[in-house]
């Protein structure tokens, strides 16, 4: 059985700050969000709420913002912060290496 | 006439034809330019809402102090409209949290114009999340406020509240002891309860304690400033309310052929948070109000053409109403770009 390993999912240059990308990672959908200050997080990409997918979101700070119902989670930790998100995200490994983002899954 | 009750007959028939929480168009939209919409602004919704509190207080003041001259009927008409009808938009604005950055400052004026519609807060934030979720799906939507075959009395009483009054006294009642009404069972999570028993009590209370006033003084007055606004002032919301959906589509996946986008001067815009951006609000509910006419320019070739006026929309919204009545089969078109 293989365990999570790390997969590079592209460039710094793909996501813009205060951003977020879809990326299928493993067979699953990831969303790969930038904050202003160029930290990179990997999240689950489906809201655990209303099944929107949030690589249409809005990042505010280290909070991704679902596109349609407004829920808010949190990026490092993949909490629900605000309603009518309550169940939290998983969250991944995710760091860059040499310009490139990878992920771990 | 069709059963509109929410988790009723007809929202298995919404869960058959894949028409709940469905994927719905979408314009497209470049990424950097949707980006620059979402932004939120302090500023622009703390000008907004000291500009409607300075209104509000303004008038409240003035209506204290000509009452019982005739000056006081359009004091409190104006105090009325602030209350019970501008409200609405901050309520809706600030439920989305998309009103102000500060989460914190869009609970705090959500709550107040919660109060002022007469609405128990977290129920409401859940019913609007359903809304948004399956709009004008009958069985799943428990916000379509003009029902086909409806007697158009409802219309005419609703533009004092009067339906919305007794449904929300009963809600209250019930969630007071810690019960859900049927339909609130269906949109809201049972964990979210607490806070509506909550709010119910306070509520309860609250309304209590004017009506513990007014005796004690001898007077409705304490009531026309809180509580009785809802009921005078709301006719303002009403008008605003009918452009949305009322005559198009049910069961469609495709705000544009269910919802409209109505043009309306500065003033409405701002009783009403732009709000007249309705279709553009229902396919982007990450948009703030104040980036809705951009957000309109930037779409306005892939969605119908919006109507000119209030009344230019009333025009085909009230026959269309009456039609219903007596046909429910009837329903306006939209042509698609």
């Amino acid at each position: 059985m293989n365990g999570p390993r790390w997969h590079v999912i592209g460039s710094v240059d793909d996501v813009a700050r205060q951003d977020v990308i879809g990326v299928a990672v493993a067979e699953n959908l990831v969303a790969i969000v930038r904050t202003a200050d160029d930290r990179f997080f990997a999240l689950d990409a489906v809201c655990t709420h209303g099944r929107a997918s949030l690589t249409e979101g809005f990042v505010d700070g280290t909070e991704i913002e679902c596109p349609k119902h407004n829920g808010r989670f949190d990026v490092a930790t993949g909490e629900a912060v605000a309603s009518p998100a309550r169940v939290g995200l998983g969250t991944h490994p995710c760091r860059v290496n040499d310009g490139c983002i990878e992920v771990q899954l | 006439m069709r059963d509109y009750t929410v988790g009723g007959p007809e929202a298995k028939n919404a869960e058959e034809n894949n028409l709940v929480e469905a994927d719905w168009y979408r314009p497209e939209l470049d990424r950097e330019t949707m980006r620059a919409l979402m932004v939120r602004s302090n500023g622009i919704a703390a000008r907004d809402t000291i500009l409607w509190l300075v209104l509000l207080v303004g008038s409240g003041v003035l209506a204290y102090l000509v009452r019982g001259t005739w000056w006081a009927i359009p004091a409190f008409a104006l105090y009325g409209v602030m209350y019970g009808s501008a409200s609405d938009a901050r309520w809706h604005e600030c439920g989305h949290r998309t009103a102000f950055r500060s989460r914190r400052t869009n609970d705090v004026i959500y709550h107040i114009a919660a109060f002022m519609d007469f609405r128990e807060p977290i129920s409401w934030r859940w019913s609007h999340a359903r809304h948004h979720s399956d709009t004008i799906i009958v069985g799943r939507d428990p916000e379509i406020a003009f029902q086909r075959g409806a007697p158009l009395l409802n219309t005419l009483l609703e533009l004092f509240a009067i339906r919305t009054i007794v449904a929300e006294s009963k809600k209250l009642f019930l969630n007071s002891i810690g019960r859900p009404t049927t339909e609130q069972a269906d949109f809201q999570p049972r964990e979210e309860m607490p806070g509506s028993i909550l709010w119910s009590r306070i509520y309860i209370a609250a309304f209590a304690g004017v009506s513990v006033w007014c005796i004690v003084v001898g007077s409705v007055l304490p009531a026309m400033f809180i509580g009785l606004p809802t009921i005078y002032g709301r006719w303002l919301m009403v008008v605003y309310g009918i452009t949305q959906h009322a005559g198009l589509a049910e069961d469609v996946l495709d705000h544009r052929l269910n919802t409209r986008t109505v043009m309306m001067n500065r003033f409405n815009r701002f009783m009403y948070l732009n709000m007249n951006y309705h279709l553009e609000h229902h396919i982007f509910p990450t948009v703030p109000y104040h980036a809705l006419p951009k957000l309109h320019a930037a779409v306005a070739d892939q969605l119908p053409t919006p109507h000119r006026s209030i009344w230019h929309a009333l025009r085909e919204i009230l026959p269309t109403l009456i039609r219903q009545r007596t046909d429910q089969a009837v329903a306006l078109a939209r042509t698609l770009p």
